[in-house]
């Protein structure tokens, strides 16, 4: 880390924080009815980066792979369940299939990043393993989100022809090939056009965080090279995973397609807890 | 009838509601020969559907079998059941483009794909049969009637010679004179080879179904009240 750096104090914190208030009133001022929900979510949001800080703090210190796995183990469990949260339609297996699809995808990315390309030593730093998993986590995530959502939504809105394709003699793969291609392609879509607008509109934020550390451009540039192809590979295997996991669900080895599994959300607590 | 016709028969289906686990079908049996037209008729949800949607084995049963030409349904391929036994909702489910487009697409499926090939000709003289030329097979899916769309769904089923067309209310939705010419099709298409091929009908239209028939089943509450007709 550069000698540039500028630790920030919490009174520097509560300045920033202040620009909420602004927003708040903004808000009141133009009526938009949005004050509370904007202030609550700050508020929510400083708490949970203290308290996550605080646990980082101690994983940091503590350097042992029994503190960094659980924690890793912890953000993938909760990334699951918030990408099914946040899905307009539900089936029964959609939060085990979710875990699966996380798990699979998102370690299998973060080890090979750990392991293969930057190769840390020891592999379980805190450092190098908790951002990874954040970050490759977090895509993914919403990947599976968008993928799961599509997915239901086209074999809903087109049942019909779903069937009369089944009905012809389509196996349930040729019946499926067209919702599961245009549910991997949204899943997909905002990773691709980040990668494409990365560096024109949008400096990504490992390279921002590195850049406010003080570290040289083009070393911060080739861990954001590393870390796109990382987040890119782990929302593909996470969107096809998720989207093969589903469609095993939903359609049977008969080549049926059981539609009834497939219904409106009953929203749970733990929906209130995940969602924004 | 002997047999040697039979073509498929249903002994003792059965099948439960998802959620509830209540029979929506209930020891159903029959035989569908060669030559026939049998007519399925009862009340608004006595699972007239659902029993023609059993027999394409869209749905799972959950007692009793099916059996085409005196083999299990069950040891059988699927899509090879639903080449042979082709079932046809009552909401003509087209795919965005083109009628051609449309007639061509089950080409493009495994099981028709080894030994068919779209045959444009045949197509035409289907057409012809309804009235229709040509110029009708660039029109898109949105340009369609519903009628249109439906006699464009039982060419797209009759094109693949199946020996059992399942039509679930076909002429529901129908204008008289369109619902004349989905008919005549159907016959045509029955008449062509009398001892290889069978329709079961499912109406609501009493009318339609002794027309249309030579037996009638008639059920209510998941069950068959008996057989009439000949």
């Amino acid at each position: 880390m550069s000698d540039t750096y500028i630790n920030l104090s919490w009174s520097q914190v509560a300045w920033a924080s202040a620009l909420v208030v602004v927003n708040a009133f903004i808000s009141v001022l133009i009526r938009l009815g949005l004050e509370r929900r904007l202030v609550l979510a700050a508020l929510r949001m400083v708490v949970q980066l203290i308290l996550i800080g605080a646990v980082l703090k101690w994983v940091f210190s503590l350097r042992q792979w029994y503190a960094v796995v659980p924690l890793m183990i912890a953000m993938s469990l909760i990334g699951s369940l918030a990408a099914v949260q946040q899905t307009n339609r539900r089936y029964p297996g959609i939060w085990l299939n979710s875990i699966a699809a996380v798990f699979a995808s998102s370690w299998l990315m973060i080890f090979v990043g750990i392991l293969l390309i930057v190769r840390v030593h020891p592999w379980y730093s805190p450092q190098y393993a908790i951002p990874l998993a954040g970050m490759i986590l977090g895509n993914t995530l919403s990947g599976i989100s968008l993928t799961l959502d599509r997915f239901a939504e086209e074999l809903t809105s087109h049942r019909d022809q779903i069937e009369a394709f089944l009905a012809l003699g389509a196996t349930r793969k040729e019946a499926a090939r067209e919702p599961i291609r245009k549910a991997v392609t949204t899943g997909m879509m905002p990773t691709v056009n980040f990668m494409v607008l990365a560096g024109i509109v949008t400096l990504p934020g490992t390279m921002t965080g590195q850049l406010l550390a003080g570290v040289d451009p083009i070393s911060a540039v080739k861990y954001q090279i590393v870390i796109m192809f990382l987040l890119v590979s782990g929302t593909a295997l996470g969107t096809v995973g998720i989207a093969i996991f589903a469609y095993r669900r939903l359609f049977n080895s008969r080549h049926q397609f059981l539609y009834w599994l497939i219904s409106q959300p009953d929203k749970s607590r733990l929906d209130g807890i995940l969602s924004p | 009838m002997s047999k040697d016709n039979l073509l498929l028969r249903a002994a003792g289906i059965g099948r439960r509601a998802p959620d509830s686990g209540g029979w929506l079908l209930q020891d159903i049996s029959f035989d569908i020969c060669a030559g026939e037209r049998l007519a399925i008729v009862g009340p608004s949800g006595s699972g007239k559907s659902l029993l023609l949607r059993a027999l394409a084995l869209l749905d799972a049963i959950d007692a009793g079998e099916i059996e085409l030409r005196a083999k299990p349904a069950a040891v059988s391929s699927v899509p090879d059941h639903r080449r042979d036994v082709i079932y046809l909702h009552q909401r003509p489910a087209l795919f965005e483009g083109t009628v051609e487009w449309n007639l061509q697409k089950p080409f493009s499926l495994k099981i028709h794909r080894r030994n068919r090939r779209y045959d444009r000709g045949r197509v035409l003289e289907l057409l012809r049969a309804v009235g229709r030329d040509d110029s009708f097979l660039r029109k898109t899916n949105g340009q369609l009637s519903g009628g249109e769309a439906q006699i464009t769904a039982l060419i797209r089923a009759i094109q693949l010679e199946p020996s059992i067309l399942l039509l679930d209310e076909p002429t529901a939705a129908l204008d008289q004179e369109t619902a004349a010419a989905a008919e005549r099709l159907v016959n045509d298409w029955l008449r062509q080879l009398p001892h290889g091929r069978a329709m079961v009908l499912v109406s609501h239209d009493s009318s339609q179904a002794r027309r249309m028939s030579d037996r009638i089943l008639r059920i209510r509450n998941g069950r068959l009240e008996g057989n009439s007709g000949e």
